[in-house]
């Protein structure tokens, strides 16, 4: 079986709103998937049904074959998930270093980990603040330092809500040069509005509209199509 | 790095060292006994408060716990060691239980504060209640509002007739606190206390990494109540004496503002902070004309307003400064819910975020 | 019949009771997310407003129903500007203020008053039913509550002022862009609830002797209604003191008034541990 990621008929209702209706989802191995769609579309519900942040009203969530509906986040990250939050969320209080080595050091020891996260540290050519306090970096370091807490955790299934928010152009670059890597390595879905970002990444596209999976294709046929174009001007679909 | 921080844990032990040798020939060291063990008692929560984020509104729960487990033990045994280990155990057990309760309900401060003062309350009146000659466990009558007096006081373990009392006593609290003292240190160096710190500072994160945040916090809370068990032990044997006051509001409110005006964020701040009110307290009491209470609600209000890191943390950053340190101007805008300003607006980003 | 009928009257009372000691702390925090921990010495100070009135040979319900929550009212903006205007978004800080406060005034009121209990009788006497005998000031007490509430109800819901009051409160930047100043507005607010819990002290000064700690029997009690009620000030409020109220008076019934007491504070715990946002954050989103 090569699914990593499956959801059947996932389902979240907030009092009289749908926000994700039964949706069918499926991940390969070491694949690449974005997710897109208009504001309100339920992309980030959807999302943090997987991550185990909302408990879903309906459906289940299968990683790996494991149904882990209604898990908690915790274990959900212990099966080897790494996950970036939409608003980057880091230990302000804390160092560079220690953020990341604080990841590395739930499955290694103390040591085993510091060597873990000086990789990750290189990895994100964090090395030139290292030693700062989080809370005092920009938007955009703050977005790598989180990156580098997902990869210290050596994950095989990596979920990113909205990466590239917030970036200078540069950043958004390196950014995908970083996914791009990753991706070697382990199976990715990022959550995202910034189309320059997707295309210069993406292979496949979801498409979310109204709770709903609107299409799922390649992504060039994605952004020809009249559907999704209408979608994101805001026509009735 | 964790080099620096073993040499400034040692050099406090030894100037505390010190300190705990000279103090007997400046104030007599019968005070200097219960100073110390406020001291602890700041200690318990700054250790929870100040490095986990928990605001317990209801320490003095432990506290008093810890006190009448070890004089109902000490009235039905007769020697002291047993009575001891359980006024550590079970305030430390009790707070484990309650501590799961709250985290693995997921609630928040406004209403662990709320939860951990009606503790306190449900506590203060069933003591104070229990009066009657029905009250009785094993040998030991709770007495309601009289309290439990004349049970065994410490001694040499094995010997009941070896007290240790009056400056020996003193010299036992003090190296009692020391130890404490080293033992917490090495607890927040070790990666639990890494961990700790980090769900203070950002507990989804720490969930999304893998770790179990309502495990760590009930532990964490559960170490300050075992704390707070063992202050209230050798307070009873102190006072000779242990009554519902203990348990009471004024107590609880008492340990907080000692953590507050000593420092949060630091060890030595809280139990600096005791110390030094307590002693005005003493002072206070001495005297008619000022009420303590007055005085200790202004130095709240006070220091909560134009305080916003205590007194000790506070005289280090103006230390830093002079040597030309950067200014930390953004971290004093943590306030004492633990968390930076920042990360508040992030919540509140949050919530206005896409569905 | 007669027990029926007093046992039905001690339970709307204790309901009542509650209504009472927590409608100031309600509109304070429900409006402005605020706790005030001096809630408590608010209402001593209104009792202590009371009784220097009446001793001074003022009518007594002119002493309960404007002495008391003018002066307490005044009290309440004296500290809304020096204290809490400062720690407004920042919960713990206010809490831990107010707790504070609440020392500082206890303090004052033990130079003044000394530590002794003083008290009025009340002014309305018992009558029998049956067997049994009714106190006469309880049902008016209960009365008070709910014409308080109807008032409170009616300024919220009917009046500009509560519209504006309301608005402010859940987007304080949208009100002041629409010309409306914030900070009055929550000066106004945290009157209005002290000037109410400065009601209730008073209301309640001929039943309780009134000592420099007496508000420290109503905090608990004041803080754990609102707070299980959740967010809708009056639904959330009226919801929780029927719970608690319920809850004390059957324990009180079957054993004893300590433990009925025990045993409201034991279901504050439960209920918070099951419902964390409150009753109202569950159950009536979105009300009053």
């Amino acid at each position: 079986m090569s699914s990593v990621l499956e959801t059947r008929g996932l389902t979240m209702r907030f009092g009289g709103v749908t926000a994700v209706d039964t949706v069918d989802f499926n991940l390969q191995r070491k694949e690449l998937r974005c997710l897109i769609g208009p504001n309100g579309a339920g992309k980030s519900t959807f999302f943090k049904c997987l991550t185990g942040q909302l408990k879903p009203s309906d459906g289940q969530v299968f990683i790996d074959g494991a149904e882990t509906t209604g898990w908690d986040p915790h274990q959900v990250a212990r099966l080897g998930v790494g996950i970036k939050t939409q608003v980057p969320s880091v230990m302000d209080g804390l160092s560079v270093r220690e953020n990341i080595w604080l990841a590395a050091n739930r499955t290694h020891g103390r040591e085993q980990a510091r060597h873990r996260a000086a990789d990750a540290i290189e990895r994100l050519d964090l090395g030139t603040i290292a030693n700062s306090e989080v809370g005092r970096l920009s938007h955009g370091e703050r977005q790598r330092v989180e990156l580098g807490i997902v990869i210290a955790g050596e994950p095989w299934l990596i979920l990113l809500d909205e990466p590239a928010a917030g970036m200078t152009a540069e950043e958004v670059d390196r950014m995908a040069d970083i996914i791009v890597d990753l991706n070697r390595e382990a199976a990715i879905i990022i959550v995202e509005h910034d189309m320059q970002f997707i295309r210069s990444i993406a292979r496949k596209v979801t498409v979310f509209s109204q709770g709903r999976i609107l299409m799922e294709d390649d992504v060039d046929a994605v952004m020809q199509d009249q559907q999704v174009r209408d979608v994101y001007l805001g026509k009735k679909a | 790095m964790v080099g620096g921080e073993f040499r400034k844990t040692l050099a406090v032990i030894v100037v505390a060292f010190v300190a705990m040798l000279i103090g007997p020939s400046l104030i007599d060291s019968y005070t200097l006994t219960v100073l110390i063990i406020y001291g602890m008692l700041a200690l318990s929560l700054g250790l929870i408060w100040g490095y986990g984020g928990i605001l317990c509104f209801g320490q003095a729960v432990f506290f008093g716990l810890g006190a009448y487990s070890y004089a109902i033990a000490a009235t039905n045994i007769g020697e002291s060691t047993v009575p001891f280990l359980l006024g550590i155990a079970i305030p430390f057990a009790f707070a484990f239980l309650l501590g799961a309760m709250m985290f693995y309900g997921r609630l928040s401060d406004v209403y662990l504060g709320v939860i951990t003062l009606v503790v306190t309350l449900i506590f203060y009146k069933f003591v104070n209640s229990t009066a009657g000659p029905e009250y009785v466990i094993g040998n030991a009558r709770l007495g309601g509002f009289n309290g439990i007096p004349g049970f065994q006081t410490l001694n040499v373990p094995g010997d009941p007739g070896a007290y240790i009392y009056d400056i020996d006593f003193y010299y036992f609290c003090g190296v009692a606190l020391l130890v404490v003292y080293a033992l917490v240190r090495w607890l927040l160096a070790s990666p639990f206390g890494r961990v700790a710190v980090a769900i203070r500072e950002n507990e989804q994160r720490v969930e999304l990494m893998g770790y179990d945040v309502r495990f760590r916090k009930t532990v964490l809370f559960a170490v300050g109540g075992a704390i707070a068990g063992l202050s209230g032990t050798l307070f009873a044997s102190w006072a000779e004496i242990v009554t519902p006051g203990m348990f009471s509001l004024a107590q609880s409110a008492e340990i907080i503002i000692w953590c507050i005006v000593g420092g949060l964020g630091t060890l030595v701040g809280p139990v600096v902070g005791a110390m030094a009110l307590a002693y005005l307290k003493f002072l206070l009491g001495q005297q008619s004309l000022v009420d303590t209470t007055l005085v200790f609600g202004l130095i709240l209000v006070l220091s909560v307003l134009f305080l916003p890191r205590g007194v000790v943390p506070t005289l280090g950053l103006l230390g830093r400064k002079r040597r030309g340190g950067g200014s930390s101007r953004r971290r004093a805008g943590r306030g004492r819910s633990g968390r930076g300003r920042r990360a508040m607006q992030e919540d509140a980003a949050k919530e206005g975020a896409d569905v | 019949m007669d027990l029926a009928v007093v046992v039905i009257i001690q339970i709307v009372y204790s309901v009542a009771l509650l209504v009472l000691i927590s409608s100031g702390l309600a509109i304070v925090f429900g409006m402005m997310r605020v706790i005030n921990l001096a809630h408590g010495e608010f209402m001593m100070v209104g009792g202590y407003a009371t009784i220097v009135s009446v001793n001074a040979g003022l009518n007594v319900y002119f002493a309960m129903l404007v002495v008391a929550p003018l002066v307490v009212g005044i009290l309440g903006l004296i500290v809304e500007r020096l204290v809490i205007r400062h720690l407004y978004g920042r919960l713990v800080d206010t809490m831990l203020a107010t707790w504070g406060l609440s020392l500082l005034l206890i303090g004052l009121a033990t130079l003044i008053f000394g530590n002794t209990t003083t008290g009025i009788s009340p002014p309305i006497e018992g009558f029998p039913i049956g067997d049994y005998q009714v106190n006469g000031y309880n049902l008016f007490l209960i009365v008070m509550t709910v014409l308080i509430v109807g008032a409170v109800y009616a300024v919220l819901s009917g009046t500009r002022l509560g519209l504006i009051a309301r608005g402010t409160m859940q987007r304080s930047d949208m009100a002041d862009a629409l010309g409306y100043n914030p900070d009055k507005v929550y000066m106004v607010t945290f009157f209005a609830g002290s000037a109410l819990t400065g009601l209730a002290g008073g209301l309640l000064s001929p039943l309780v002797g009134i000592v420099p700690t007496a508000g420290a029997q109503f905090i608990a009690k004041a803080f754990i209604t609102v707070i299980s009620g959740g967010a809708s000030v009056i639904a959330g409020l009226l919801s929780s003191a029927t719970l608690f109220g319920l809850v004390s008076q059957a324990f009180t019934f079957l054993v004893d008034s300590m433990v009925g007491e025990i045993a409201l504070l034991v279901a504050a715990v439960v209920l918070l541990r099951l419902l964390p946002q409150g009753i109202t954050g569950r159950f009536f989103k979105g009300g009053l």
